[in-house]
């Protein structure tokens, strides 16, 4: 199969990530469509990896993972922590750190 | 050559105690504070009389060695030592210091004798002796420092005692002035003097009276007159003398015993003693000479003409002062034939004109401290012997033979015609109308304290001074009665100074018989004592001032207006210069600085709207961003 297909997938999956966090409200959803540019970038590297023959891009990919899943811990927790004391999770509404 | 002979040439350890005992009177009253008030009046009075000892001592010291080798030095410690500039502070005790020591101890401690009586009733009067010793230790070493450095040391401590001294009653507004006007005015001279070291310094390298006197002659003329013209300014600002006088009248509001010992006989002199000693300087410099000599004879016809018109008695004495001291200058400024004469009247004016602001101050202290002469009148039948030690002062300064003043202003006169040329007529005839304005204001002042009506309130209960006050100004009228004959016979001052100052100068031709000089004098000072007498004994004089009086007695009334000259020329221009100068900090610099920071906060404002709060618009940003960095680097790969 032509590498070049997952590389248009890749960039697929990271336009549609980036319109979601900017278009999005709710903040679950702007974390899902972060996890999903970093899964496009992911996808990339390992394509690369592919191409270039040598198993840089996936060892690259594997810290992208760890760091998405320590980002998962830490955002997930500010959300709910939001939402108790806000009763909305809308990333609109927490606009109070601003000039 | 003159300028090989040396000033010194022995020496003596006596010398710092001249100055150390008052100096040491003045510490420890000012450590001692309220402890030593019982007894800090007699410490500092008995200090000031054992400098006096010493100053007999070694008078008759000098008097056992002869004419050339009667000078002697202490060596102190080196005070300054850098490099090729060496400064030794160190005492000289000439025989023209010895007429200053003996002068400044003995009228100075007969001044703390009055004192004792004088302040009795002032609960400050610890701190009055304090200050009156620190201004004796700061003369002495004025008159027996051995180079224009240390001069200048005691040059500064006599303007201190003489600030702290006008102020010394300060909760009085008016009198806090007129001590900060001493003492401004006094800066402007001191100015001159610094002026002065520094030329000396940058010229010859030394600022020793023998190291400028070695380089005195014609080829330095040009150093010379400008070091000449620097020292006359600051004479004429310690001498109030023209055109630095405006603070002597002021000084009045010190106590009578200071008017007395500071500003009449010894602080105010230090002009004529700097211009003196300076001699090989103003030898050298004809054009500096006569710039003292006009200054002398515009201050002696100005401070005259002031006296004319106050009718407070210690300002009409200041003025007189003034006037007197204009004497001295002009004689100093007449080179060789001048300087002894100078001295002479020095000396005899120190006595007489302490003699009459002690009597002055004897008055007040009878009269409530009233100083209008118009509220007094007849006072010589409550105070018989404040009227004749004032009298034989009187006599003397109006200088009616045998007095004391006769023999000196009459020396002076007679130098003064002897110039030569026009320039000897033009100043001996200044010389002569002061003269006769000096009979007559003088005679206004007697005749208003003590002859016609009696003018004073009811409340007032004249009354001669205790013994304390009057012994020390019978001792003083004694010397305004014999001194003058004591200088003038046989030219004895003029051949004990003649070593220091006139050395090698022949007297020339006189120009009038000096007969002839003492007959125009006596006839210039009946004419004056004549105009008095028809003006204030045939009219009695009027218990308020006349206030429908010509312009001529408002203008002297107002002193020449030389306040109303000095506010409109110096302080108003000064003061508009430091407003525009505030002006300038406080709206350019200050706005430079303040604009700065304006513009940066107002741009603050602005962009820190950027700040949304939103964080879908910072992603957008972020997003953008990166679009836009991988943009220009792939346009580049390109």
């Amino acid at each position: 199969m032509n590498p070049n297909n997952y590389l248009v997938l890749s960039a697929l999956l990271f336009s549609i990530g980036a319109i979601g966090v900017v278009l999005r409200r709710n903040a679950i959803v702007v974390f899902m469509c972060v996890e999903l540019m970093l899964n496009a970038a992911n996808l990339a590297f390992v394509t690369f990896a592919r191409l270039l023959g040598n198993l840089d891009g996936q060892v690259v990919a594997f810290f992208t993972m760890v760091v998405a899943a320590c980002e998962v811990v830490v955002g997930l927790a500010i959300i709910v922590t939001i939402f108790r004391s806000r009763r909305s999770a809308s990333v609109d509404d927490a606009n109070l750190l601003k000039y | 050559m003159e300028a090989a002979h040396a000033l010194a040439s022995g020496t003596s350890s006596l010398l710092v105690w001249l100055v150390a005992l008052p100096a040491l009177g003045a510490t420890i009253l000012l450590l001692a504070g309220r402890r030593s008030d019982k007894w800090g009046h007699l410490l500092a009075t008995g200090l000031s009389g054992a400098s006096f000892v010493v100053g007999v001592v070694e008078l008759f010291k000098m008097l056992s060695r002869d004419g050339e080798s009667r000078g002697v030095s202490q060596h102190l410690f080196t005070w300054i030592n850098a490099g090729s500039f060496k400064v030794e502070a160190g005492l000289l005790l000439d025989q023209l210091s010895i007429c200053f020591v003996l002068l400044i101890t003995g009228v100075g401690t007969l001044i703390h004798v009055y004192s004792i009586a004088y302040m009795e009733h002032d609960h400050d009067r610890r701190r009055f002796f304090s200050y009156l010793n620190l201004f004796i230790a700061a003369m002495l070493l004025l008159v027996l420092g051995d180079s224009f450095l240390n001069l200048y040391v005691g040059w500064e401590g006599v303007g201190l005692a003489s600030y702290l001294l006008i102020g010394f009653w300060n909760q009085k507004p008016a009198y806090a002035t007129a001590a900060k006007k001493a003492f401004i005015v006094n800066r402007i001279g001191d100015m001159g003097l610094s002026f002065a070291i520094m030329i000396a310094f940058t010229a010859f390298g030394t600022v020793s009276f023998q190291g400028v006197a070695n380089h005195a002659g014609p080829e330095h003329k040009q150093v010379m007159t400008w070091m000449g013209l620097a020292l006359l300014l600051a004479a004429a600002g310690k001498s109030a003398q023209f055109p630095l006088q405006s603070w002597l009248g002021d000084a009045m509001a010190g106590p009578t015993p200071v008017s007395a010992l500071i500003h009449a006989a010894t602080m105010v002199t230090a002009g004529v003693y700097l211009i003196t000693r300076s001699n090989f300087v103003f030898d050298s410099a004809p054009t500096a000479q006569l710039m003292v000599v006009i200054v002398g004879v515009v201050t002696l016809l100005f401070g005259a003409l002031i006296g004319t018109a106050k009718d407070d008695i210690k300002k009409a004495l200041a003025a007189s002062t003034m006037s007197q001291i204009g004497y001295m200058v002009l004689a100093a400024g007449l080179g060789p034939a001048g300087y002894a004469f100078a001295i002479m009247h020095l000396l005899t004016h120190g006595f007489f004109k302490a003699s009459m602001f002690l009597g002055a101050g004897s008055v007040m202290h009878g009269m409530n401290d009233e100083v209008d002469m118009r509220k007094f009148g007849r006072l010589r039948v409550a105070m018989p012997i404040t009227y004749l030690t004032f009298g034989l002062g009187y006599l003397a300064i109006i200088g009616v033979p045998p007095f004391s003043g006769f023999f000196s202003k009459d020396k002076i006169i007679e130098a003064a015609f002897n110039a030569g040329g026009a320039r000897g007529w033009i100043i001996g005839l200044a010389a002569l109308l002061g003269a006769a304005i000096t009979a007559f204001y003088m005679t206004r002042v007697m005749v208003m304290t003590f002859f016609g009506q009696k003018r004073w309130a009811d409340d007032v209960h004249p009354h001669e001074s205790p013994k304390l006050m009057t012994a020390p100004i019978i001792i003083l009228s004694i010397g305004s009665i014999a001194a003058g004959a004591l200088f003038a016979f046989g030219s004895s001052l003029q051949l004990w100074l003649e070593p220091v100052v006139a050395r090698g100068f022949v007297e020339g031709e006189p120009a009038l018989q000096p007969i002839v000089v003492s007959i125009m004098a006596l006839v210039a000072v009946a004419l004056g004592v004549a105009l008095a007498y028809v003006k204030y004994v045939r009219v009695p004089v009027e218990a308020v001032a006349p206030t429908n009086v010509s312009i001529w007695t408002r203008f002297a009334r107002r002193d020449l207006l030389q306040d109303a000259f000095n506010e409109a020329v110096f302080m108003r221009p000064g003061q508009y210069l430091t407003r525009a100068l505030s002006f300038f900090d406080r709206k350019v610099v200050d706005g430079a600085v303040n604009g700065t920071g304006a513009l940066f906060g107002g741009l603050s404002v602005r962009v820190r709207r950027v700040q949304t709060g939103y964080v879908r618009t910072y992603a957008l940003l972020i997003l953008v961003g990166a679009a836009l960095v991988l943009a220009a680097m792939l346009a580049a790969r390109i």
